[in-house]
């Protein structure tokens, strides 16, 4: 490693202070600085925020290589092919990796231009916004707008905020949001979420019966005039069966459709203690409570009829409440109001999904309001905590 | 009544280097200093100047603004050194002790707070709010005394005052009457009936579980009669009740200190006895097995890097030798990639977390950049307060007092933050940021 530290002395020698930031962003991936403590605590815990966002990262493994094989499987199904496992993968990796690429080569330029502006290496936030993005993609979207959007999230979302550490929503929902808002055709609808799929469509090659819906679009069409399905019944046991919301083999954003590789990415989480279970715990009683109550008053609208457990288990709901809603920059920092917070974005994320199915992504809206509101939750906690300690001074002054 | 508290909040760290029970002879140092950075917010006026003889309880200097808090010599000799930093601020008084301590004489039959003053022993007596030496104008709520040191490494004081119970009635019975109220004494749940405070009169005795920081008085004041804006309660270490004691049954000021010298770089790591501010040089002297070390007094939450030839601080029981980490970390091997058996580290991120018994030698580095606080949760783990803790230190960076106010800064210290500063991921020294907030409440609203 001598010759590593010597590489990087020598490029502090030689370049303007200006460019700093940069050398150190990389250098620290390769070597824990030489910074000592200098007073107060004098040791310090191992941990620091790379190893926890790196943690992240590998958490969010699972969910992407099954995203890259459901790419592959997808594209094949919806061409009427059967091809091995390797031709699925190959398929998946080409078009997935781009997207990866394009995310982290932008979202970086744009952290390392205002790093260099503020002096100050890259700080840790984007590795994972940056894997975030492409999970939460329809396979299908352009590059070119994956990058506008990244710019867009990271500049709007974070960096004129202070950047990491001080953003109020999160960044790569932010992202996806802005993608939602400018481009609908490109984010929704039946065309995206299975790779080519438009070429199949203009070449006549899409194989019958394959509409390119994801189970949400499904759900939708059902309250319309041209159902999917019959009825509820019909789509839980014809078509999304509960096993096969929790495999994940259909349609939809890139990484966020298998529950299984999504809740090894939990259990990861949970144990390393990066993730906070209470958060989790709370979005998911949250989710659940709103898609009980629909159960209750659901009459004939068939998506309200979806079982509770089965609405849960589709859609982003799953990905969100491991990846998006447990990011702590954005959620309530005290430990009650975190179940607070949990709760209402989990509870308005399902009451957007199935009040106005012309948001399939109720789940981002519902994570990004909580994102909004948690400032006051916290707020709210505190007042509860200064209240406390005002009765107590009320009580010793008598 | 007794009340037997339980805190489950908290954490002790496992570090190589623990003192065994043995107290080993060392020679004296012929070198002592008062350092009045060991007294934070406070303004040294010299009374003495350099090149004059001094005897033990010869005043030094005292509190520019509270003249009678005085700050004498522990030792008699000759007034060598007055070292000065920025802007002639007084960095230490620097003594050359004699080979035989004569004293300056002490009266103890006057009221009790009159002679502690001119005794030179008020130093060891802190007020909370503030974290600093106690106001004499003032009359405490009570008065806090925590009967154990739960720090890593710490001396344990059953040990260190187990022959010293008349002197420890002796400074209850004087504590006990500078306080309209109670003299609370807060003891290991452990050490129950075998304690040496056991059957001491004057004091009302609590018990409390052994997990850090339990043993800052900070958190047995928290659990017993937190402290509302307005109220002052006095704090004194267990060892120094002992010392005031003594003064009153002996008529002597005694600066003499069993002080454990610990840490993972000590060869045999044991107690020895000495003086208040005394050189560290003979102390450590071929009793450290490796050549890049730091020189803590105190522990190494809380304590003061001063160096091989530094000088013992006043308020310490203990000194720390710990491996300096100014060295890079290759990420792979020992840094942020590296699977970490050898990690210290109350997350759950390491491999380590898999080995709850082994103990580490930790070192100096930081362990990763600065960053903005970003975790959440983290802190409150081991913050055993009816406070937020990110939430008063960010009240306390924007100097926002009202919301300090609100938020408990009255009833807390840098040292009850060690511990959050410790795990924090982003490496934020809460201690400071806690003292510049106590500086900031001093001026405006004192």
């Amino acid at each position: 490693m001598k010759f590593l530290r010597n590489f990087f002395d020598k490029r502090y020698e030689k370049t303007n202070k200006k460019w700093y930031p940069l050398i150190e962003s990389f250098e620290t991936l390769v070597f824990t600085p030489n910074h000592t403590t200098k007073s107060g605590s004098h040791i310090r815990d191992g941990i620091d925020l790379k190893r926890t966002m790196m943690f992240v990262i590998v958490a969010m493994v699972p969910a992407l290589l099954f995203g890259i094989w459901n790419v592959g499987q997808q594209h094949f199904i919806a061409l009427g092919q059967e091809v091995d496992f390797m031709e699925k993968i190959i398929h998946g990796a080409i078009r997935v990796v781009p997207i990866i690429a394009v995310s982290y080569t932008v979202g970086l330029a744009v952290e390392f231009i205002f790093g260099i502006i503020k002096g100050h290496a890259l700080h840790e936030g984007y590795l994972v916004s940056g894997m975030l993005i492409p999970l939460i993609m329809p396979v299908d979207t352009p590059l070119w707008m994956i990058a506008v959007a990244t710019v867009f999230g990271v500049v709007i979302g974070k960096e004129v905020f202070g950047g990491t550490g001080m953003n109020v929503v999160n960044v790569a929902l932010t992202t996806r949001a802005f993608l939602f808002f400018a481009h609908p055709t490109s984010m929704s609808g039946n065309t995206v979420w299975i790779s080519g799929l438009k070429e199949m469509k203009a070449n006549g090659t899409l194989a019958d019966g394959v509409s390119g819906a994801t189970p949400l679009g499904d759900l939708a069409s059902m309250t319309t005039d041209s159902p999917a399905y019959a009825n509820i019944q019909d789509f839980t046991e014809n078509g999304i069966t509960f096993s096969r919301a929790l495999m994940g083999d259909y349609p939809g954003s890139i990484g966020e459709s298998s529950v299984y590789a999504i809740l090894i990415g939990l259990v990861f989480l949970l144990m390393t203690r990066i993730a906070s279970w209470r958060i989790i715990v709370s979005f998911f009683a949250g989710g659940f409570v709103m898609a009980t109550i629909f159960n209750l008053f659901a009459g004939d609208n068939a998506y309200m009829q979806l079982p509770a457990i089965h609405q849960l288990m589709i859609g982003s709901f799953m990905f969100g409440m491991v990846f998006m809603i447990t990011d702590p920059v954005t959620a309530a920092q005290t430990n009650k109001g975190k179940f607070y917070y949990g709760f209402l974005a989990g509870f308005i994320g399902i009451l957007i999904r199935v009040a106005n199915p012309a948001y399939p992504e109720g789940i981002m809206l519902g994570i990004l309001i909580a994102n909004v509101c948690s400032p006051l939750i916290d707020h709210m906690v505190l007042n509860g905590n200064i209240k406390r300690r005002e009765k107590r001074l009320a009580k010793a002054s008598l | 009544m007794a009340k037997a508290i339980k805190i489950r909040k908290g954490l002790d760290l496992k570090l190589k280097g623990k003192p065994t029970q043995t107290i080993s002879p060392v020679e004296n140092s012929p070198y002592y200093a008062i350092k009045p950075s060991d007294f934070p917010s406070m303004t040294p006026k010299m009374v003495v100047k350099e090149g004059e003889t001094v005897k033990v309880g010869t005043p030094i200097f005292h509190d520019k603004y509270r003249e009678a808090i005085q700050y004498v010599s522990p030792v008699s000799g000759t007034v060598i050194e007055v070292k000065r930093g920025e802007k002639r601020r007084i960095l230490e008084v620097i003594i050359k002790a004699d080979s035989e301590f004569t004293f300056e004489t002490m009266d103890t039959k006057g009221e009790t707070k009159e002679v502690i003053l001119k005794s030179g022993l008020w130093p060891f007596i802190k007020q909370r709010p503030l974290d600093i030496v106690a106001d004499y104008n003032k009359i405490p709520k009570a008065i806090f005394v925590s009967g154990f040191d739960s720090s890593p490494l710490a001396p344990d004081f059953e040990f260190l005052l187990k022959d010293k119970k008349d002197a420890l009635q002796a400074g209850f019975e004087a504590l006990a009457k500078m306080t309209e109220g109670k003299v609370y004494v807060t003891i290991e749940t452990s050490s129950k009936g075998t304690s040496v405070f056991t059957d001491l009169k004057g004091i009302e005795l609590h018990t409390i579980n052994s997990k850090h920081p339990a043993g800052n008085v900070g958190t047995q004041i928290h659990k017993i009669s937190p402290i509302n804006k307005g109220e002052t309660v006095w704090t004194v270490n267990a060892i120094d009740v002992a010392r005031i004691g003594s003064l009153f049954l002996t008529g002597k000021v005694d600066f003499s200190k069993t002080i454990a010298l610990t840490g993972s770089e000590v060869e045999m790591p044991s107690y020895y006895t000495l003086i208040s501010g005394a050189s560290l040089t003979n102390l450590v002297d071929k009793k450290i097995t490796s050549e890049n070390v730091r020189y803590i007094s105190g522990n190494v939450l809380v304590g003061n890097n001063v160096g091989k030839d530094g000088f013992l601080g006043f308020y310490d029981n203990q000194v720390t030798v710990i491996p300096e980490g100014d060295h890079y970390k290759v990420s792979f091997t020992e840094g942020w990639l590296a699977p970490g058996f050898n990690k210290l580290s109350n997350s759950k991120a390491f491999l380590s977390a898999l080995l709850p018994k082994k103990s580490y030698d930790v070192d100096t580095n930081l362990n990763g950049e600065e960053r903005a606080f970003v975790v959440s949760g983290q802190y409150e783990e081991v913050f055993p307060f009816d406070i937020y803790p990110v939430q008063l230190l960010k009240a306390a960076i924007t100097n926002d007092i009202d919301k300090m106010e609100k938020l408990g800064i009255y009833e807390v210290a840098p040292e009850d933050f060690a511990l959050c500063e410790f795990v924090c991921t982003s490496k934020i020294n809460s201690q400071q940021i806690i003292r510049d907030g106590l500086k900031v409440i001093e001026e405006e609203c004192m």
